[in-house]
């Protein structure tokens, strides 16, 4: 995936790319090519000038300032970041919000789809129909219509209220209880598992059958194909799916500025919408842009440790 | 005989499992479209059956009114302004530049690659702040241009896509086109281009689900109510202390996530094998 060489076409030995001396002798020819190349990626390189490294360098600036809108810019050193790490309890809040939504959610959405690819895998008949229904609540799960169905599902006098008084069962308010509201947003979370499904459903294909046969014969059953064949040769797609999901679920914002906006007692109170309410709400640009970093910093912590670690359980079967 | 029997019990079992499975996942939605049949009265009572005692089919219209005099169809026409033009900046611009990172050798393409490879992984909330602060400063707060103009420099998810279904496409066929006398612009547009379809097609319905679904570019640039687009426009009209007429905003919730839907089963195919077999984002 992370290889940029287009195929067959290396005649061109490889070099650090940006050492190569620009002229060659015999390179007149490609001298258009270079040209054209950089024609068609333009539009890209001005884009990532302009929108996102230009952005990146600015917001590192604005996290030593205390830059409010319309303000002077006051460079203020570590203020921020010492601010955030010792006085603000409400930033320590959220992170240990985020860190238990996403490590709730991320590991739950996963697991459920793996296992529901897994079963779906095993059936033959009307399987396309199962997956496009199973996709569903992804589809349009992204959709603020979505949060504000939830809200009223889970709301006191909504369907899942409805449902436990009606087989019997106490009520509750999930909402509004400090100690359930994160749980409804990690079900929300879980809910959409439907594009991790696709993936590992399409990863559980590209394992040859001759591999369940042979260990059949041998007598494996099915909970030890499971961990010995399954798990092992879909580690590559495991691996892909928990950095996108776990960048994913740090950078949460919708559903808890739409279910529950943060409260009750902020403990729906996750990373982004903090970050979104001290800089939109409050114009506490410089500060707002320390947390991003902060932010990014534990994100870039968190990839590094699972692409490290994943030497140890991602098997690459080529 | 008898293994026979038993196979098609184990089938039949599987098969009730997953219905039963597929139907409860399937319920929240259910129960959003058949609330919007409901009178406001009965939303909450029962509120766990699906079926309306009277069918409230006027929950539509009173909803439409949307709300301070500006009905649903300007914020339609909003979302459909904002989604149809990005969707056709990002996808265009992100066919070119897969073209370029696919089959052009050029100095210092592996860089602009990784460089790509990183912005992928980068969240928007990362440069949120600084391109607020960035666009408020050319005058463009209320307006389209921060949610719509950053697409015409390709996005890096579909330059990825496009890219991979570039590399399917053999070599052989540029260099016969450059042979019979193309250069990289016409074999770009005249053998590129017409078989890379299908990915732009998967690029265009990601891009209107994202465009669609955006909440957040249009909840901080946007000020206006005239010009807000639909996500945003039903946030304030289903607001926890506004609302009385639930039916009314359960029917809005449901138009909202209508084209989503459509385009998902006019596209599902696409959709689900551009996720496959790209193996990226949801």
């Amino acid at each position: 995936m992370a290889q940029n060489q287009t195929g067959k076409e290396t005649v061109v030995p490889v070099k650090p790319p940006f050492k190569k001396p620009f002229k060659r002798p015999k390179r007149l020819r490609t001298g258009y090519e270079e040209l054209s190349g950089y024609a068609f990626i333009s539009p890209f390189i001005i884009g990532l000038v302009a929108f996102t490294l230009y952005p990146i360098v600015y917001s590192l600036y604005l996290s030593f300032t205390n830059y409010g809108m319309g303000g002077e810019y006051e460079w203020i050193g570590l203020a921020n970041y010492e601010r955030m790490f010792t006085t603000d309890d409400t930033w320590r809040q959220s992170l240990k919000v985020t860190f238990l939504y996403a490590g709730t959610a991320v590991p739950l959405r996963l697991v459920f789809a793996l296992m529901v690819a897994v079963a779906l895998n095993k059936i033959v008949e009307a399987v396309g129909l199962y997956r496009t229904m199973l996709y569903l609540p992804s589809v349009v799960g992204g959709s603020i219509g979505i949060s504000i169905m939830w809200r009223q599902l889970f709301g006191n006098d909504g369907a899942f209220n409805s449902v436990l008084a009606s087989i019997g069962l106490p009520t509750h308010s999930w909402l509004g209880d400090p100690g359930t509201a994160i749980w409804t947003l990690v079900a929300l979370y879980g809910w959409q598992f439907g594009s991790s499904m696709l993936i590992f459903l399409a990863g559980l294909r590209n394992i040859p059958k001759t591999f369940y046969e042979a260990s059949a014969v041998d007598g494996a059953k099915p909970w030890q194909q499971f961990f010995k064949i399954t798990i092992p040769l879909l580690t590559p797609v495991i691996l892909f799916n928990t950095i996108m999901q776990t960048i994913q679920g740090f950078m949460a914002f919708t559903p808890s500025f739409i279910v529950t906006n943060g409260g009750p007692m902020n403990s729906t109170l996750l990373y982004v919408l903090y970050m979104y309410r001290r800089a939109f709400e409050f114009f506490d640009m410089g500060y707002a842009s320390a947390m991003a970093w902060v932010m990014l910093i534990i994100i870039a912590i968190f990839t590094a440790v699972i692409f490290k670690s994943s030497d140890k359980w991602v098997h690459y079967n080529d | 005989m008898d293994t026979q029997r038993k196979k098609r019990i184990k089938k039949i079992v599987q098969h009730i499992l997953m219905i039963i499975f597929t139907l409860i996942m399937l319920y929240p939605l259910a129960w959003m479209v058949m609330s919007s049949f409901k009178q406001s009265s009965d939303v909450f009572v029962d509120a766990h059956s699906l079926i309306p005692k009277v069918w409230a089919f006027e929950n539509f219209s009173e909803g439409w009114q949307g709300f301070g005099g500006i009905t649903f169809t300007t914020f339609f026409k909003n979302s459909f302004v904002i989604t149809v033009i990005s969707t056709i900046g990002s996808v265009i611009s992100s066919t070119f530049i897969a073209y370029g990172f696919a089959r052009i050798k050029f100095t210092g393409k592996k860089m602009w690659f990784v460089l790509m490879m990183l912005t992928l992984m980068l969240p928007y909330e990362m440069v949120m702040i600084p391109q607020y602060v960035m666009f408020s400063g050319f005058g463009w707060i209320d307006t389209y241009l921060p949610l719509i103009l950053p697409t015409f420099f390709g996005v890096p998810f579909f330059i990825f896509l496009i890219m991979q279904f570039i590399r399917t496409i053999p070599t052989e066929l540029d260099q016969a086109a450059k042979i019979d006398g193309c250069n990289t612009f016409s074999i770009f547009f005249r053998i590129i281009v017409p078989l890379v379809v299908p990915a732009m097609m998967t690029a265009a319905i990601f891009s209107f689900y994202w465009r669609w679904d955006d909440f957040m570019g249009p909840l901080i640039y946007l000020v206006t109510p005239e010009k807000y687009p639909v996500s945003l426009a039903l946030k304030l009209f289903s607001d926890p202390s506004a609302v009385t007429n639930w039916g009314a905003m359960f029917a809005m919730t449901t138009v909202s996530i209508l084209p989503v839907f459509l385009i998902f089963f006019i596209f599902q195919r696409y959709i689900v094998d551009g996720i496959s077999t790209s193996g990226l984002k949801s």
